[in-house]
């Protein structure tokens, strides 16, 4: 009888010494929305936040592949899912072309801008979100056909490239609404109801990501990604298949990126390329903050980095107004310089044995005579 | 795009017209991918903010021109200075903590770097575009060509600039240490060469000549807070395509930058230029790539 | 007659201006353990990336059980069962060293599917067992790159040996290895030929490791086949001796 190795016995692997915090975060999840109604859409921001950094590191923690440029496939999925609603009601051609701006004027509303019956907005926004996170994964080996051979530096600048020329390609494209954007379907419901109903959405989200990597990190899949991290030429001497580990790790990364995309999209009330759809400079960089922040190549390093620099960002908003962007461009600098390794492989250095780096006295005779017996 | 194109077909003073135009600002160009090349081949660390003090430089000229009615190329030496100080403390403060690290830290700390300086302009001097004026005309000469004096000028500081670099280079003592430096940091502090300091001075000088580049485009062009991304890309593409310690290369690849940026923003219109730039980007990385390929080897 | 599971005819490669390997054939025996010595700079590890893909060869045929894989990339090879290790050293050295063997089990018969599911307890038993080979089992929660130079050769044999190879190219296996534990290596390096029936091509600067572990030694100079023979042949070879003391 087969058991199954899930690796070796350290906190990141034991259920029992992680359930605790699961269940703080699921609490968390439910309870701080009733708590703090006021609240509620940054709580939302901050599980957008937790799958940014979860997806990121996938690529970046656990694969080495530091991508300054996963912000493409958010941004992609934010228009194909309002390709897809719009276009299933109205003409997408038509809809943009109507000064893509002030939803509620004359022209805009006698193209329907904004306004879908309850039933359309549902059915579009489940639509739209599924094609997102499909066509966003049809997009990772695209991509990776065109980066994967570069390396390190070269890697991240030609995905900082490709993040930076996708808005500029769709703020040209007309029938997208260039760069006056798209009005999205307005929610019909309350302002509440609308916050809550997103609310959901991005912690669901958030959840069904995080559940999948939990499990993702338990196969093969993460020792092979963590073999091309650590020596590619090696894991390639090996016999391992790293382009295919490559392409189906940006692809995961890429799916829920996509979905997280639609929704915010959906969140936002109106998406244009620039500031909204491809927002490299700021949630890109988050992407790769939060992981550094929390400890990269970790489980929980993204998700403790994502709610720290949340917070930390909530702060500055709130008391530094006006600075806030260099505060966090300094807090960057100080995390990148400073404190490499993040919580987590603070955490690590500090108490190794609670993480399985242990020597075991047991010699291997005595195991095997135990077993025997 | 295709009516364009049947222009320029047309009119071979257009042609021209670019080609001059593309070279002249191209010679900007070189001087800001020379110092990154500089700052990378012998520090490895690949500055992602070069475009941001470029624009910084430009803000100091301007300011200066605004405030004081200094022309700008009377302050280019200051604006240097400044910048060569500023690139030392930079050195001392976070420089020095990432050269020995790997690679995508220095990437990053430069990244946040170029992104405080940015966000600082735009608070100082809001995020409008300004021009420094450097009150020389345009002469216009056969068939309508048009050559401003400025770019004229500005090409003979660049060349004037680069000339001063490579003697310096060459014959001082600080830019031999600086030669040794990047060919072996080890070897050359057994010699004795304090490295530190010549990691910081090598910073420093990139600043400067940065410095000197972003008083050039504040006339020559135009300068805004958020424009900083542009000049570090072009620095990339250049260095890329041209390789590390290839000076001539450099020059060549940077006027080539500068020529085909105008043809693209004439064929394709203006609001694809940065599109366009960074579609050369991706070109260069992926003419690259299979060179590489070729000898079964990766770019890194 | 044993047969030759590697052939090499007639390889060349230059890198620039210098010739690295000029025009050189040998024949890797099936099952024995096969020495290739020179003096520095002789062209022996430029060889061995020739060999197992890692840059196209200018000139000449090599080929693996038959088939020529001097065109092929490195995974394919190693996916055929040829499997290297580095003269520096390669280990991934954020995983601890059962991660590290557990990662460096075949994967020419990997599907899909089984790049998704967990390690079994076969795996893991072979793991530890390779691990206790090479003496580093109470090591083994231990991350990679904080054990000693030494004891990452040792994970390093540890993780060729995982992979199940026909055959296996080791790249200057005892250097930088206390000499006290040398004998044990040279051990190891012989059961693996006779237990685990893994063919052995070794380059070997330390003469008495060499001499005692190979049948058969090939030994390259300036780029060229020297010689080739029996340990005693080529310990008697004066044109061997003169190409170590340097007199030509």
């Amino acid at each position: 009888m087969t058991k199954l190795y899930k690796g070796v016995d350290s906190f990141e692997t034991n259920e029992r010494k992680q359930l605790p915090f699961y269940i703080a975060l699921l609490a968390f999840g439910i309870i701080a929305p009733i708590l703090f109604p006021n609240y509620i859409l940054q709580i939302a921001i901050l599980w957008v936040m937790v799958l940014f950094a979860q997806t990121w590191d996938i690529m970046g923690g656990q694969m080495g592949y530091n991508s300054l440029g996963n912000v493409t496939f958010f941004g992609i999925g934010m228009y194909v899912s309002a390709i897809v609603q719009v276009g299933m009601v109205y003409d997408v051609g038509q809809y943009t072309s109507a000064a893509g701006g002030a939803v509620g004027t004359a022209a805009s509303l006698a193209v329907g801008q904004g306004k879908f019956t309850a039933d359309q907005y549902y059915e579009g926004i489940i639509y739209g979100i599924l094609a997102a996170g499909v066509v966003a994964t049809l997009f990772a080996p695209l991509l990776g056909w065109l980066l994967f051979r570069l390396r390190l530096a070269y890697f991240a600048i030609g995905s900082l490239a490709v993040a930076l020329t996708a808005p500029e390609l769709i703020g040209s494209w007309q029938w997208v609404g260039g760069g006056g954007g798209i009005a999205m379907p307005v929610h019909p419901g309350s302002a509440d109801a609308r916050s809550e109903f997103f609310y959901m959405l991005c912690f669901a989200s958030a959840i069904v990501t995080f559940i999948f990597i939990k499990w993702l990190y338990s196969t093969r899949f993460k020792l092979a990604i963590n073999a091309i991290r650590d020596d590619e030429d090696k894991a390639e001497a090996l016999g391992i298949y790293t382009l295919r580990h490559k392409n189906i790790a940006w692809a995961i990364s890429a799916f829920f990126l996509g979905i997280s995309g639609a929704i915010f999209g959906n969140m936002t009330g109106f998406i244009e390329p620039l500031e909204v759809a491809f927002p490299t400079i700021t949630f890109g960089i988050f992407m790769v903050a939060m992981p550094l922040l929390g400890g990269k190549g970790t489980f929980w390093g993204p998700v403790l980095g994502a709610i720290v620099f949340h917070i930390a960002k909530e702060l500055t908003w709130t008391y530094l107004l006006g600075w806030q962007w260099v505060a966090l461009g300094m807090l960057i600098i100080i995390t990148v310089v400073f404190f490499q390794q993040g919580i987590m492989g603070w955490a690590q250095e500090k108490w190794p044995s609670k993480f399985g780096v242990v020597i075991d006295e047991t010699a291997m005779d005595a195991r095997t005579k135990e077993e025997a017996s | 795009m295709f009516g364009n194109l049947q222009i320029l077909y047309a009119a071979p003073m257009l042609n021209l017209q670019l080609i001059i135009d593309g070279v002249l600002i191209g010679a900007i160009f070189a001087l800001a991918a020379y110092g990154l090349a500089l700052v990378w081949g012998v520090m490895n660390v690949k500055n992602l903010a070069q475009g941001d003090f470029v624009i910084l430089g430009g803000y100091i000229a301007w300011y200066a021109q605004k405030t004081w009615g200094i022309h700008p190329i009377v302050m280019m030496p200051a604006v240097m200075v400044i910048l060569f100080i500023f690139g030392w403390l930079l050195y001392i403060t976070i420089i020095r903590l990432v050269i020995n690290r790997d690679l995508f830290t220095s990437l990053l700390a430069t990244f946040g770097l170029g992104l405080v300086i940015q966000q600082a302009l735009n608070l100082a001097f809001g995020p409008e575009v300004q021009v420094a004026t450097s009150g020389l005309e345009t002469r216009t000469f056969f068939a309508g060509l048009q050559i401003a004096e400025i770019k004229v000028i500005s090409l003979v500081l660049c060349s004037v600039l680069a000339l001063i670099i490579i003697l310096f280079m060459k014959r001082s003592r600080m830019g031999q240490a600086i030669r040794a430096t990047s060919q072996d940091a080890r070897a050359a502090r057994i010699m004795g060469i304090d490295t530190d300091k010549v990691y910081a001075f090598t910073f420093s000088l990139n600043s400067a000549i940065c410095g000197a580049a972003g008083v050039l485009i504040a006339m020559t062009w135009n300068i805004q807070p958020f424009y900083g991304i542009t000049y570090s890309i072009r620095s990339f593409v250049i260095v890329t395509a041209a390789g590390l310690g290839n000076l001539p290369g450099v020059i060549i690849a940077a006027l080539g930058l500068g020529a085909a940026e105008q043809y693209g923003g004439f064929i394709l219109g203006l609001e694809l230029q940065v599109a366009f730039l960074l579609i050369m980007l991706l070109g260069v990385l992926g003419y690259r790539q299979i060179q590489m390929a070729k000898l079964r080897q990766v770019v890194q | 007659m044993t047969t030759s599971v590697l052939e090499i005819s007639g390889v060349s490669k230059a890198f620039g201006g210098v010739i690295a390997n000029n025009d050189i054939s040998l024949n890797v025996p099936e099952g024995k353990i096969t020495g290739l010595i020179g003096p520095n700079g002789s062209g022996k590890t430029t060889l061995f990336n020739s060999i197992v893909g890692y840059h196209p060869i200018d000139d000449g045929s090599i080929k693996f059980q038959g088939n020529e894989i001097s065109t092929m990339l490195v995974q394919d090879i190693a996916r055929l069962g040829l499997i290297r290790t580095f003269q520096q050293t390669r280990i991934f050295s954020k995983m601890n060293c059962v991660d590290n063997l557990l990662i460096s089990i075949p994967h020419r018969e990997s599907t899909w599917r089984d790049m998704f599911t967990p390690y079994d307890q076969e795996t893991l038993d072979k793991a530890e067992t390779l691990l206790e080979f090479v003496g580093l089992y109470q090591k083994r929660f231990l991350i990679a790159g904080e054990l000693s130079f030494g004891q990452q050769r040792l994970l390093e044999f540890a993780t060729a040996l995982m992979n199940n190879p026909k055959v296996l190219l080791l790249d200057e296996p005892t250097a930088g290895i206390n000499p006290t534990l040398i004998n044990g290596l040279i051990d190891r390096l012989h059961r693996a030929n006779t237990d685990f029936g893994i063919t052995l091509f070794v380059i070997e600067h330390n003469m008495r490791v060499i001499m005692n572990l190979a049948e058969n030694i090939y030994c390259l100079a300036h780029g060229e086949l020297l010689a080739h023979g029996t340990p005693d042949e080529i310990q008697n070879d004066q044109r061997v001796i003169d190409a170590y003391l340097g007199a030509h």
